[in-house]
């Protein structure tokens, strides 16, 4: 994964107009948490995809248009989500876990 | 074959995972995770260096199989213990392909690497080394492996299972969406291929459900059990992580792995091809 960036996780390399991006950072207390697990669900909550966070608790799915769950897994957490894709755009969302 | 000899926990490898005759063997989809911390004692397998052939699309050969194991220090007789992320998706394959060359007891941990994360038990970043075996594999068991020929005489005949997600089953993606989208093959399915994602086999954790629900599930979607299945994806490995329920903890024999799958059938010119949610007919 790429390093953080001011608004999100970079875009470099990335063809933005043909992917439908939803991308984040997944954080417990204002701390980002690594190495916690991220699945996209879809509009019938079946899973899709699923990855571990990055050092600096990022997290990036290439998804199509419509609505999208981000199942956050961590030890002791579990969080959802709910997120719009569209193709050409990014969605950035931070999750907010509970604090453990 | 039952659960009992094809799957341990971690309280299992946590006791055992050093003992003589038992290797851990550690296989990602992304490669470098093992060098960031492994499981105490693990080896790691990169499922693209050493099991494709660097140059055609196929795995290496039985003598590179042989000469890899050997240089890792896997015996014929001792007992491979795989695990990975991903909920175990290229574990599944490891374990499909030691199968395939014929390595006698392969098992998997159950929930993989990432169960172990969860419940927070240490990884390391120790090397490790063993010493080297002169390990003997067999010819390859073409019974546990379809290739694009045998798909494709099936249609409307053999139970053919597509473990992808749904949206890519129906053609609205064309990989799992942790990939870029952007692919080569066309969209859609095999034509009377059922749709039953990998995923529906596995808890939140990666754990395996059980042997009741799993029966109900592949029956639910119509999936023959008096004759032969095909199990594909979209390159083969989430496909293992089926073959492995279907063959290895249901009992059921005569199970094959495309691994060919999507990323070559979708490729073919003149094969039928299914789009939408539906099966579709022959």
């Amino acid at each position: 994964m790429c390093g953080a960036t001011t608004g999100g996780l970079s875009v470099a390399g990335i063809d933005t107009t043909k992917e439908a991006v939803i991308q984040g950072r997944v954080l417990r207390a204002g701390s980002p948490v690594a190495g916690a697990y991220v699945r996209l669900l879809d509009h019938s909550g079946e899973f899709t995809a699923e990855v571990p966070t990055s050092a600096t608790g990022h997290f990036r799915f290439f998804a199509g248009d419509g609505n999208w769950t981000l199942r956050t897994l961590a030890p002791g957490a579990t969080s959802d989500r709910v997120v719009r894709a569209a193709r050409g755009s990014v969605a950035d969302v931070e999750v907010e876990l509970d604090a453990a | 074959m039952s659960r009992n000899d094809v799957l341990v926990d971690a309280d299992w490898v946590a006791e055992h995972g050093t003992d003589d005759g038992i290797v851990l063997v550690e296989v990602d989809e992304d490669t470098t995770a093992y060098d960031g911390g492994h499981i105490a004692g693990a080896i790691k397998l990169d499922w693209k260096k050493d099991l494709q052939d660097p140059v055609r699309r196929d795995f290496v050969d039985r003598q590179q199989f042989e000469k890899l194991l050997s240089g890792r220090g896997i015996g014929n007789d001792d007992t491979v213990v795989l695990y990975g992320g991903n909920n175990n998706w290229f574990a599944a394959y490891a374990y499909w392909y030691f199968k395939l060359y014929g390595h006698r007891d392969v098992r998997l941990l159950d929930g993989g690497r990432k169960k172990w994360e969860l419940e927070a038990r240490p990884l390391t970043t120790d090397a490790v080394t063993r010493p080297t075996t002169s390990y003997t594999a067999q010819e390859q068991d073409l019974s546990i492996r379809a290739f694009r020929d045998e798909v494709i005489a099936s249609i409307g005949k053999k139970s053919l299972v597509d473990v992808r997600s749904p949206d890519e089953y129906a053609g609205r993606l064309l990989a799992p969406a942790h990939l870029p989208q952007e692919q080569s093959q066309r969209g859609g399915h095999v034509p009377t291929s059922v749709n039953v994602p990998w995923s529906k086999a596995a808890n939140d954790d990666g754990t395996f459900k059980s042997d009741d629900e799993l029966k109900k599930i592949y029956s639910d979607a119509g999936v023959n059990w008096d004759g032969e299945i095909i199990a594909l994806c979209r390159i083969g490995e989430r496909s293992s992580h089926t073959w492995f329920v279907l063959q290895e903890l249901l009992g059921q024999q005569g199970v094959k792995n495309y691994d060919g799958s999507w990323t070559e059938y979708g490729s073919l010119v003149g094969v039928p091809v299914a789009v939408g949610d539906e099966p579709g007919q022959a």
